[in-house]
Order: C-alpha cells, then structure tokens, then sequence
C-alpha cells in the first residue's frame, strides 16, 4: 500500500490525501511530527528525503518528494479515466505543468505567511511574503474570471478539473491564517466552492465543506 | 525597565506560560512577546531559566531587566509586574500514571478572551470538529452548572455533557462525555473530559495563552492523559487536528476583542459559561483583550 509521510496541518500533504480521496486510492498516513517536533529535519527522515520537507511518498519502494512531483505521478499510475492528468494532450499537459508551478509561487508566500503567524517562522519576511500572495491571487482571479466567462470551471480548459485545481487550492483555502484576504478575490472564491464540490473532497484541519449547492427547484421556488 | 505599553495593572501582574521547558536550551537565547513587550530567554550554564525585557535599541540587559521565573506544567512563567499570587493549582499534573504532553504552541490573530471563550464552548463541537467531538444530530448543549468556585478565584462550569464520535485519540467509539471546565486565569482554561478507558477518571487538556497583543497571542496547550495505547507523536497529532480546526473560526471573530457589555451579543442557553466568564473579567476590571462595558 502507498505509504504517505503525512503532517495535518500541512497543506502540501493534503493535496495528495485529496487526489488519492478522490481517486479512491487507499493509502496508509505516517504521521511526523513536524511542529514542534521537526522531525522531518531529523537525521532519520534525512534518509527519507535529504531536503528535510513533507510530504514524501513510499509506493512498493518508489519514495518520491514534492507535493507536484507526486501529484504528477499518483494521477498518471492510479487515474484510469486520464482526466486528472491527461498525458495524451500536449498542450494541457503544458498548462497543467504551469500551474503546478504557480502553485509553488503560492507555497513560498501565502503558506510562509501562514508558518509566520501560526508556528512562529520568525525569519520569514511576512509583508513580502503576503503582497507576494496578493500578486498571484491577483493573476489567478483574473485567469479563473475569464475562464468562467469561456464557461471553464476550472483552471485549466476542459469539463474536468486537473491536478493544477489540486495543487492550488490548499494554501489558498488556507491564505487567511498568515493574513491574506481572499474578499478582494470573487472568481477564486466561486472556484474554491467549486472545488469543494467534487466527489470525494475530503477536508483537513482550517478547511471546511462547502454549503449545499443552491438546487435548480430552490431557486425556481424562489 | 523601559515603559510598557500594556497599562492594564491586572495583566501585567499576571503569570504566563512562555516555552515549553525542553525547548529553553543552554547557549541559545530565544525572543518572544509579552503584552507587546519583546523579551528574550535563555538557559544559563548552572541549567537555570533566564528571561529578561528585550528592547530593540538597547538589547535589555540579563542581569538589571531581568524577569521573575517560574517552572510549572512543563512550561516556564514568567511576568512583567508583581504577582500578588502563586500560578493555579492543577493537581492532576502530577499524578504518576498521567502522560504530561506538550501538545502544541500555536500563533492566533485573535484576543486571549476569545480563545477562552471557544474553550468554554461546546455548542460548536459537531459543526467545527465533526465526527471527532460531536456530530449532528446531536447538536444538544445540555443544561449545566456555572458558578464561581468557592475555593478559588476562578470560574467553574460542572454537569457539562456531550455526545462525542472520537473523544480523544484512544476512544473507540462515540459516547457520552462529561466535561468540567475551569478558568483560574483570565487568559488560561483547563478542561476535564471523561476519560475513554477509566470511567472514575478524567483526562486534563489546559490552554496558558501568552497574549503578544490586544488582538493577538501565542496559545500554550497542555495535555494530561491516561492513555497507554497511543504514542506521544499521536496523541499531540490528535490535538493539533481539533485546535487547527478552531483557528480559521478564531481568526474571523468581529471584534477581535471580547465585548463585556452584556448587550453587545446575544448569548443563548448554552452559552452560560461565556456569561459567566465575562462577568467575572467585568469584575476585575480587566481592560487588555476586551472591550469593557461603559461605566
């Protein structure tokens, strides 16, 4: 069974318990106890991952590290529908591969704001950090406003969300806990309700569901 | 001394929490806050706590700026004024079988009274930490007991009861807890909860909020246990995935202060507690972290 070295409050740890939530992949979690503990910077998980960084997955003796990395691979082996990952469409793929790296920007700002104000990451630059967050939810509102207007739900073109959605969502969902807004960003917010909607959703700790949709008969009824 | 910008006579003749104890080490000194008052720490090399005022120009000065000590409950105290009492009793802490476990030290933007009063809550446990302490339908706040003890100068709510999925990290199914809550310290809690495996004893978690500011603190959390099946690295896991659940509600309270007005908002049945709790900060005069009702 995969094995996942897996931190709660992580939000790059949950991007793979939601892809694997949503792909049905049963998974068995290893938990670290990263804070206080730091015990992904302990000589014994060095052997793990020489970078000292979760999340890291052990699957039949494959240990890979990066949160993308791995999303690349767990939808690429265990999505048999192809639409998490589709590898047979170049220019998704480039897309995908484009927002896998966004969603890096967003860790190094909105998730380092986050360690700043929650678990005391004083050397962390927080105002830099957070008008860092600012400027990607900036972009990323705008991208997902017009995509909406092209009747895209998600970030990437296509009727099915990809890894890209994954791979953005989490430290965005959890930007308010460093002390960035999302109430200046209205197509994120309608994609976030969008995103918590997909079967198989799964929350972590800070991440709450979304609502029950407005149904077609409430509305008329209205 | 450099002059503080807490002026509230009661919090600053208050003990608090700081750092867990294995965490204050020989050679590195650490820096926090306290009131708004940076203040750095060390471990000096016959092992004793130091802490003094840190300012930003100055550096502080170890020997003339330095603070009063105190080590209780795995953590060490300190204040910025005089104390005119001992830091509250919590007997359990020292009974042999119980694991003392420092469970976390988390970063809050919000006011130490607004933490305590989530404490206190139990009407939001099936809405915020579904499927581990509650779970519709059994949304019920049962009647229950408020009082300020006889004892001690601290608030006492009894006969609390609530129906829990996974009461704690060696629960094995859901049941029916009962739950005492204590606040001995205007910025501190304690709760009781029944224990999963021993019917005639109660597991302990307490909260020693270190209040940086008006509107934000460093929130110390102390677990004492019986629980012999799960390791320390569980058992602190658990914790963290109930208090990182209550962060984001914390964070988006309006005002960030605590109101003591009674009319400023509306409490219901279960809320006696929190009435309580503001009541008795009313009392003392407590202005840091609140908004005190009109004279």
């Amino acid at each position: 069974m995969i094995k996942l070295y897996d931190y709660e409050l992580s939000g790059n740890c949950y991007k793979l318990r939601l892809l694997m939530s949503f792909l049905g992949v049963e998974y068995e979690s290893k938990l670290i106890d990263f804070y206080p503990g730091n015990q992904h910077k302990s000589e014994g998980f060095r052997q793990i991952n020489p970078l000292g960084q979760l999340p890291v997955v052990d699957d039949d003796g494959l240990v890979l590290r990066d949160a993308q990395a791995i999303l690349v691979y767990l939808a690429s082996k265990y999505d048999a529908s192809g639409k998490w990952y589709p590898r047979d469409n170049p220019a998704l793929l480039g897309q995908i591969s484009q927002w896998l790296a966004f969603a890096d920007g967003i860790t190094a700002t909105a998730s380092a704001a986050r360690l700043h104000d929650a678990l005391f990451y004083t050397q962390i630059d927080v105002d830099a950090a957070r008008a860092g967050a600012n400027t990607l939810f900036r972009i990323l509102d705008e991208h997902l406003y017009f995509a909406e207007e092209a009747g895209q739900d998600w970030i990437c073109p296509g009727d099915h969300p990809t890894i890209a959605d994954i791979a953005c969502f989490p430290y965005i969902m959890l930007s308010e806990e460093g002390g960035v807004s999302r109430m200046d960003y209205p197509a994120i917010r309608r994609w976030c309700d969008r995103f918590k909607r997909i079967p198989g959703f799964t929350v972590m700790s800070g991440v709450f569901p979304a609502g029950p949709a407005v149904s077609g008969s409430i509305v008329s009824a209205a | 001394m450099s002059i503080l910008k807490c002026s509230d006579p009661i919090a600053l003749n208050l003990w608090y929490a700081i750092a867990p104890l294995d965490e204050v080490l020989i050679g590195e000194t650490a820096q926090t806050i306290l009131l708004e008052q940076p203040i750095a720490y060390t471990r000096n090399h016959t092992g004793e706590i130091v802490a003094w005022v840190h300012d930003v120009a100055s550096g502080g000065n170890p020997e003339t700026d330095r603070l009063p000590i105190k080590e209780r409950y795995g953590y060490f105290w300190t204040s910025l004024g005089t104390p005119d009492a001992d830091i509250f009793p919590i007997p359990e802490y020292d009974e042999q079988d119980r694991r003392n476990i420092h469970a976390a030290s988390f970063g809050v933007n919000v006011s130490a009274p607004r933490l305590v009063e989530n404490f206190l809550d139990m009407g939001h446990f099936p809405y915020v930490h579904t499927d581990i302490l509650g779970a519709e339908p059994h949304t019920e706040v049962k009647e229950y007991f408020v009082e300020v003890s006889k004892e001690r100068d601290e608030i006492l709510a009894t006969n609390c009861k609530f129906w829990q999925p996974m009461a704690a990290a060696v629960a094995s199914g859901g049941m029916d807890v009962d739950y005492v809550y204590r606040v001995p310290h205007p910025y501190s809690a304690v709760l009781y909860k029944s224990n999963p495996t021993d019917p005639e004893r109660m597991d302990v978690i307490a909260i020693f909020i270190q209040p940086t500011s008006q509107e934000t603190l460093r929130v110390h959390m102390l677990l004492s246990l019986l629980d012999e099946s799960n390791d320390d690295i569980s058992i602190r896991l658990f914790q963290q995935t109930i208090f990182g659940q209550d962060k984001p509600i914390l964070e988006n309270q309006y005002p960030k202060r605590l109101p003591l007005d009674p009319r400023a908002e509306t409490p219901i049945r279960a809320d006696k507690s929190a009435i309580a709790y503001r009541r008795w900060l009313s009392d003392k005069g407590i202005t840091y972290g609140v908004i005190p009702a009109a004279a």
